[in-house]
């Protein structure tokens, strides 16, 4: 895993990197759907922030347990209620908001519980997606977007544009906006910009209430 | 010297076995409000105790659990009710950890309680015994910290009544607790909880032979009492899915059912099988007390109904565990107490084990239970600074 080519220099994958950097030393971070807990690990360990993190799956928990990491099984729907108002500096949503059942109600209790929320998420708009299901009529299926529609545990695609326009419903400010090309690396264009809507593979939003 | 295998793990587990009486025979104030003592507890210790005293882990235990956590019961023979858990290379370690697990107040292995003897009278106090609460359990345990040396707990562990044991430990000593587990557990002990234990010591009293509560001084033992007791809460600690898959309908070494009362079924026979053995090592009036102990467990009750003000500003690192289908300490017992510590700011992990044992499965040798745990304290030795031993076993 850590000669794979989306993993920088420190060992850590590309894009939880770029999110750590948006993050301040010594904050109270919130990782929902922290996996294996790679990114708290690493932000405890290098910026001394204070972390915690839920996620679904058994194994995940146990592996970020074992970790000496603080992570509850439970999921970003269900159970970000039961955290108090501003108990958290960062929230971070990381490639999961598309998996969620109810994306808007978990953004805003992501501002609700946190000063702010980082979102990462698929780009549903990126130009091979949009091609793939001109030319062949079909849900997309490539390394991007790896499952059939009919297994996929992501049931909530948005693009770019749909996720700014969410932002703005819901008054939030965007602090910072990353699009990310198929390598996970920083494009040159932000993620509001047109660009970002057909060339981005992925987007990174740095979201304030 | 002998070379039998209970002294061979004895000697491999460093085992220390003792009893204290407590701040030298004064008495210890208690919840009800009563004085009592002196104060006698039993326990004992595994492993070795490190140089600045940081390695200790204080396991509590259940209604009918007792010190014996690894060395075989003295009564029954059968291996140490944690024995699964604790231990030479196991998930608490003892090589790298001083276990420390004692008899609860109340309890019948040793320590003070209903069947101990009242310097005054010179007879059991029988019904005499103050009740006790779980609060008043962790006090003793504190002391007993106190009485070897130790100012804190690296872990303190436990499952069912020893979880509530562990939660009561975090909120009124956290300053001595560097990690806790509380094991398919809750803060507030349920209605239908309660109930069953009522179930048990309404069977208890009717037996004639528990005389009022003098059947020791009668010569009298309520067994018949107990062991339904016994039957009844037994049948709490499965499943459905587990007495299926281990009984279903099947009958007890016949071929068809007897159209009589005899134990026509594998279930039946099992359930009077744990009834008549529980009666041989236990005592009937501890069991009234400690099942009232837990009756009165309500964490959110003593803080305003707010469970998390038990935990604001805690020190102390949580790692809760439940399983899937106990539904005596269901997980949402457990969600509730990782929600209070959420909203405290706690530092907690949780994880609900998928298990089809019942409550039994913090007693049982269940692997995703076990990884949680040794991973947990692996991450927490790490950060306490005790050197892991056996790495990479």
């Amino acid at each position: 895993m850590a000669a794979a080519p989306n993993h920088s220099a420190t060992g850590i994958r590309i894009d939880l990197k770029i999110i750590a950097e948006m993050i301040d030393d010594g904050s109270r971070v919130l990782d929902v759907g922290c996996g294996e807990g790679e990114l708290l690990a690493y932000l405890q360990e290098h910026r001394g922030i204070d972390g915690r993190g839920m996620e679904l799956s058994m194994q995940g928990v146990q592996r970020a347990v074992a970790k000496g990491l603080a992570v509850i099984q439970g999921d970003a729907d269900a159970d970000l209620v039961d955290y108090p108002d501003d108990a958290f500096d960062y929230v971070i949503l990381s490639k999961t908001l598309q998996a969620t059942r109810n994306p808007r109600a978990v953004v805003e209790q992501m501002l609700r519980i946190g000063r702010h929320a980082i979102v990462s998420f698929p780009n549903f708009a990126h130009w091979r997606t949009r091609l793939d299901l001109a030319l062949h009529g079909r849900m997309p299926v490539n390394e991007l977007l790896p499952y059939s529609w009919y297994e996929t545990p992501n049931i909530h695609f948005c693009t770019v544009r749909d996720f700014i326009e969410l932002c703005r419903e819901l008054g939030v400010r965007v602090k910072t906006s990353l699009s990310l090309d198929a390598a996970g690396e920083v494009q040159r264009f932000t993620a509001d910009s047109r660009w970002a809507n057909l060339f981005g593979v992925d987007a990174v939003f740095l979201l304030e209430k | 010297m002998d070379a039998t295998p209970g002294n061979d793990l004895s000697r491999r587990l460093n085992a220390v076995e003792d009893t204290v009486t407590l701040c030298g025979g004064m008495p210890l104030a208690l919840d009800s409000g009563a004085s009592f003592g002196p104060v006698d507890i039993a326990y004992h210790t595994y492993g070795h105790l490190n140089a600045d005293k940081s390695n200790a882990i204080v396991v509590c235990h259940a209604l009918t659990g007792d010190q014996y956590a690894v060395l075989p019961h003295p009564v029954t023979g059968k291996p140490g009710w944690w024995s699964s858990l604790i231990g030479p290379g196991k998930v608490i370690d003892t090589d790298v950890y001083y276990v420390i697990c004692s008899n609860v107040i109340g309890g019948c292995m040793g320590s003070s309680g209903p069947r101990s003897t009242n310097p005054e009278t010179g007879q059991p106090y029988m019904l005499d015994f103050p009740v006790v609460t779980v609060a008043d359990m962790v006090r003793a345990q504190v002391l007993l910290l106190d009485h070897l040396g130790i100012d804190q707990a690296f872990a303190v562990v436990g499952g069912s009544m020893g979880g509530m044991q562990v939660l009561q430990w975090a909120a009124a000593y956290p300053e001595r607790v560097f990690c806790a587990l509380p094991i398919a557990t809750c803060a507030r002990y349920s209605a239908q909880n309660i109930a069953f234990d009522e179930v048990g010591r309404q069977a208890i009293m009717a037996d004639l032979d528990w005389c009022g509560g003098r059947y020791l001084l009668e010569g009298k033992n309520p067994h018949k009492g107990l062991a339904v007791a016994r039957m009844a809460a037994h049948i709490t600690y499965l499943s459905e899915a587990a007495l299926t898959r281990k009984f279903g309908r099947k009958l007890q070494g016949k071929d068809r059912i007897g159209y009589g009362f005899e134990a026509d079924f594998e279930v039946e026979s099992y359930l009077r099988h744990q009834g008549s053995t529980f009666v041989e090592r236990f005592d009937a009036n501890s069991y009234l007390y400690i099942t009232r102990a837990m009756d009165y467990f309500d964490m959110p009750g003593e803080h305003d109904g707010h469970l998390a003000k038990a935990f604001r500003g805690t020190p102390v690192h949580f790692c809760v565990i439940s399983f899937s289908s106990d539904w005596l300490f269901p997980t949402r017992d457990s969600q509730a107490i990782v929600r209070a510590l959420n909203a405290a700011a706690a530092s907690v992990s949780f994880v609900e084990v998928q298990s089809d044992k019942g409550h039994d499965a913090f007693l049982l040798d269940e692997p995703e239970f076990h990884d949680t745990v040794r991973g947990f304290l692996a991450g927490m030795a790490e950060r306490r600074g005790i050197a892991a031993k056996t790495e990479g076993r």
